[in-house]
């Protein structure tokens, strides 16, 4: 898993996945899931609709059982120690549920007297968490009466009111606008800085923005593993440059084919004022930039764009996850216009 | 216990923030009214049996209404993923459910005072089978809502939880009654006469308080409790 433990996570797992599944009549949702959490970390859960993800966050939380399998959350069994597991675990569904026709301090003192918290403490947390997620100009108003990032905020709240050391939350930052979502992904790597938290989503920035380890899940199965960075090194050790020169064309299709490490060069087509651009796939570590420049510089012609884009964790989630099998070009075309495509949806 | 008040208080909050809840007592208040009254005068009795004869029935439409939103609305919200994962048992939130419907009863019940006030006043009633009748009525009315809550723990959908409540209150009344047992074996009539609900609060209504109807009515209370227990749980392993 990851090359030795970063700093400020500690090593015993806090919690603790073997070989879970779960099947919901013909469908199998969680297919023999086993993976650690270290104390301190913040875990992405990385995976298409309909991965598993959200069907392992409920087996965690005790909503689901298992049908093979154990857990273990802060040293507990989750069937076993249903109850305890649950008081030292924060969750938060995903499109955050919550009861619309409470008011949101209403909402907040219940969930906090069943959480246990102490009656002498409940309204300092109360206010803690109002001040903590923002809920200042809303907490008079009922939950119902909230936009859905304001809600999704009240169940941020109500996940941390008794101050868990696991937060599991799901997909945090669906349906939010994209000012919203920075607003409460930079909350989350608040709360993540002194606690662990598990969170599952589909939006690929989010995990790199967030995470400190990520596992790629897809149709029930871990199929990765690692940091965001080791994740990225996974990919094939390609990489794809763009140059856009002035040039006659035939010539530089030969000269730009010829140079040593291009892999492969693809036409984009000629922009307007006679700048033709290529895409090429070259091996990485091989000097094509430079090798790009001179020639291009050398023989005279115009140079407008030379750019290198490193294969990302788009691309590697697009190959373990589209069915396109593990020899799949992450960094073809074609592979690019699927992923554009997907960044529509998901904005 | 303390988790079952907070439920219970919550739950009871909503029954009286929402509208549906004084359409309810209204209605409910309205019809009980009216059906013991259009009898009251055409018998001249100076007694609420018009009354205690026709509620059953009508809490036989209307207990079930009440209930059916407790837990259908949860699943079909998806609020019970996180109740559900609080460190609450499933036992203390059904009962949570169960204490706020029946305070809810408990008032629309109360404010049917007016009744024996104006019978008291226009007359000299017996007020044994007065009180015995009230107390007949609250069980009576806990055991549908024991039902009419396992019934909404059966689905996401209120119309067909109140389906189901009705029927299953229905059936547990009838099979008591006598046109039923007249089609009914030998054999089986007593028994089936002590099964149906409506024999027991018969009984209480006279003013006679006999701790087997009460033990009745508590039994088939908490056998429905535990049922809805029961299929809370079994989202676990749907």
């Amino acid at each position: 898993m990851g090359s030795g433990t970063p700093a400020g996570i500690s090593a015993d797992p806090v919690i603790d996945v073997r070989d879970v599944s779960k099947a919901f009549g013909d469908t199998i949702a969680v297919d023999g899931v086993s993976f650690e959490v270290c104390r301190g970390e913040v875990l992405g859960f990385l995976g298409p609709n309909a991965a598993g993800k959200t069907t392992t966050m409920r087996i965690l939380t005790g909503y689901l059982a298992p049908d093979a399998g154990t857990a273990m959350v802060a040293g507990r069994d989750i069937h076993t120690h249903s109850l305890e597991v649950r008081r030292r675990l924060g969750y938060l569904p995903e499109s955050a549920p919550l009861y619309l026709d409470m008011g949101v301090l209403d909402h907040l003192r219940f969930v906090a007297e069943l959480r246990g918290v102490a009656p002498a403490s409940i309204n300092a947390r109360i206010a803690d968490m109002i001040d903590i997620c923002g809920l200042a100009g809303v907490v008079h108003k009922n939950v119902g009466e909230l936009s859905k990032g304001y809600r999704q905020r009240v169940g941020l709240a109500i996940t941390m009111i008794h101050n868990p050391d696991v937060l599991i939350l799901d997909e945090p930052t669906t349906g939010l606008d994209p000012s919203q979502i920075i607003e409460i992904r930079e909350l989350i790597r608040e709360i993540g800085r002194e606690r662990t938290v598990i969170l599952s989503t589909h939006i690929l920035p989010e995990v790199e923005a967030t995470s400190s380890r990520v596992l790629i899940i897809n149709e029930g199965r871990i199929v990765a593993s690692g940091t965001p960075d080791e994740l990225a090194s996974m990919a094939v050790g390609t990489e794809r440059v763009v140059v856009a020169a002035r040039a006659p064309r035939e010539e530089l299709g030969r000269s730009v084919t010829a140079l040593p490490g291009v892999i492969e060069a693809t036409e984009l087509g000629e922009d307007a004022d006679g700048y033709v651009r290529y895409a090429l796939i070259v091996q990485k570590g091989a000097p094509v930039v430079d090798g790009l420049f001179d020639a291009v510089t050398g023989r005279g012609w115009r140079l407008r764009e030379l750019t290198t884009e490193r294969v990302s964790l788009e691309d590697v989630f697009l190959r373990l996850t589209a069915g396109g099998g593990p020899d799949a070009d992450p960094t073809s075309d074609v592979g690019r216009r699927a992923k554009q495509r997907r960044w529509e949806d998901d904005r | 216990m303390n988790a079952v008040a907070s439920i219970a208080r919550k739950e009871f909050r909503s029954y009286v923030a929402s509208p549906a809840g004084y359409v309810f007592l209204t209605a409910f208040l309205i019809l009980s009214a009216w059906l013991f009254f259009r009898v009251f005068f055409l018998v001249g009795q100076a007694t609420l049996r018009p009354f205690f004869t026709v509620m059953p029935w009508l809490f036989l439409f209307f207990v079930p209404a009440s209930a059916m939103r407790a837990w259908a609305e949860e699943r079909k919200l998806g609020t019970d993923e996180v109740l559900l994962t609080l460190p609450v048992r499933e036992g203390e939130v059904v009962l949570g459910k169960f204490l706020a419907g029946l305070s809810f009863l408990v008032v629309a019940i109360a404010l049917t005072f007016a009744l024996p006030l104006i019978v008291s006043i226009l007359g000299d009633p017996d007020p044994g089978p007065m009180i015995g009748g009230y107390l007949g009525l609250i069980l009576l009315s806990a055991a549908y809502l024991s039902i009419g809550l396992f019934a909404s723990s059966l689905t996401e959908n209120q119309i067909v939880a109140f389906i189901i409540g009705i029927s299953l209150s229905f059936f547990l009344f009838i099979i008591g009654e006598d046109i039923v047992l007249i089609a009914a074996p030998r054999w089986a009539a007593p028994v089936l006469r002590h099964l149906g609900l409506g024999q027991h609060f018969a009984s209480i209504a006279r003013g006679v308080i006999d701790s087997r109807d009460v033990i009745y009515y508590l039994s088939i209370i908490g056998f429905f409790l535990y049922l809805n227990t029961r299929a809370v749980e079994s989202r676990k392993w749907r």
